[in-house]
């Protein structure tokens, strides 16, 4: 477990069915789904390492906005050119984080020639409609509310594998984005502590046939609340509602909507 | 043998569903359980373990913030409330999440009796899902002791 705050990363590759409520997706290549996490918070990192590594991605997870820039290369002004590139498909971030944000992370990789067509998740656990807005115009790929549920997490698979199928199709023949993609991962740097993963890694990871898609048969619960329940929850302030008119931009409307960006072209 | 795995069962399908219905316990638990499988087995207590720290050290942090003679930064208490609130809703610790919620307002509101009413309530209510968890995968471990397969549980 990484418990000091640095990067946590997956060393194996794992080729992972996964079979939820039935369904199958074909196996992926993992070395082509590599997601950066960050957040400031390690319990947070647990769960979102193995929410992604359970839909068959592999995860570097990283504790602060700056390592994440130090990890993708972008924390020096020189142009990076010479930089064996890492192939990252997908960023996702926390939100509040001490330092940086993950809304100026955000603006940090969009401003990058490398990585601005990375596309960025940002995580939040407040429903703010302005925060969420400043998001998506600065190029957001989307924004989950915490806490993050597997549904979430799936979600953003589909629309991953996607990209990813198309960034494959490119990189057989000359790429067409401007981002040059390595077909492995590098080893990780030195300075990074690699955890010892969660799971046992040499079996194929198989799901419990409990867990299910975004309609679970075992509902999520909300058992009437006992006298000691919460208080109404500050995420009640500026709540969102659903209906798309609450939003200028339909397609960009609050969080948890189904995913509606075109994918890379 | 099989009527002892039974009975444990029952045990642990009831204890669970009062956890839940005390309010120890909400969706986002189950969540948890949804990423647990049989390569990793204890995904849930490692997280709640992970949890528990956080909880030690950030209300260490609290404490420490509160005690100050002289004026108090509720600023920082609210940054370590912030924090644990974030960690107890990612793992589905209920009571502790509200509790971070009229904690936090009490620090917007410069409030010191509130602020420290609610450190006293957090200390123990952390504590309290602690023990009903550490039940709760005694009684995981005993079924498997027995033989048996820990049951999922529906919660509805």
């Amino acid at each position: 477990m990484a418990r000091d705050g640095g990067v946590s990363c997956l060393r194996s590759s794992e080729t992972m069915r996964v079979g939820i409520g039935g369904m199958e997706s074909p196996p992926l290549d993992l070395d082509e789904v590599h997601v950066l996490a960050v957040d400031d918070s390690l319990v947070d990192r647990i769960v979102i390492e193995r929410l992604l590594r359970i839909t068959s991605c592999k995860v570097t997870a990283v504790d602060s906005g700056w390592r994440a820039l130090e990890f993708l290369g972008l924390d020096n002004e020189k142009a990076s050119a010479e930089l064996d590139r890492l192939k990252v498909d997908l960023i996702i971030t926390d939100y509040c984080m001490p330092g940086m944000t993950g809304y100026e992370l955000l603006k940090k990789i969009k401003e990058s020639s490398s990585f601005r067509q990375v596309p960025v998740v940002i995580m939040s656990s407040e429903n703010v409609l302005t925060r969420i807005d400043r998001c998506l115009e600065e190029g957001a790929e989307d924004f989950l509310l915490k806490p993050v549920k597997l549904a979430d997490v799936k979600r953003l698979r589909s629309y991953l594998t996607r990209d990813v199928k198309l960034s494959n199709a490119n990189k057989r023949k000359l790429p067409e984005d401007s981002v040059p993609v390595n077909t492995s991962l590098p080893p990780p740097p030195s300075p990074f502590t690699i955890s010892p993963d969660l799971s046992d890694s040499s079996p194929p990871l198989t799901i419990s046939p409990e867990s299910s898609d975004s309609s679970p048969p075992l509902s999520p619960l909300e058992i009437s609340s006992s006298p000691l329940s919460s208080p109404i929850d500050d995420e009640d302030d500026d709540v969102l509602t659903s209906s798309p008119e609450s939003s200028s931009a339909p397609e960009e409307s609050p969080a948890r909507r189904q995913k509606m960006t075109s994918p890379l072209d | 043998m099989d009527a002892l795995v039974a009975q444990l069962q029952m045990q642990y399908r009831n204890y669970t569903v009062s956890l839940y219905q005390q309010g120890f316990l909400d969706d986002q638990f189950t969540e948890l359980k949804k990423l647990q499988d049989d390569a990793s087995p204890d995904f849930v207590a490692e997280v709640l373990s992970l949890f528990f720290e956080d909880c030690v050290k950030l209300i260490g942090n609290m404490a420490r913030a509160l005690d100050q003679t002289g004026t108090v930064d509720f600023s920082q208490v609210g940054a370590s409330v912030h924090q644990l609130k974030g960690s107890s809703s990612s793992v589905g610790a209920k009571r502790v999440k509200g509790l971070c919620v009229t904690f936090k307002e009490y620090c917007e509101a410069n409030n010191y009796e509130g602020c420290v009413r609610c450190l006293q309530q957090v200390d123990i209510e952390y504590k309290a899902l602690q023990t009903k968890l550490q039940d709760m995968f005694n009684l995981e471990k005993q079924i498997i002791q027995a033989g048996g397969k820990v049951p999922q549980v529906d919660i509805n």
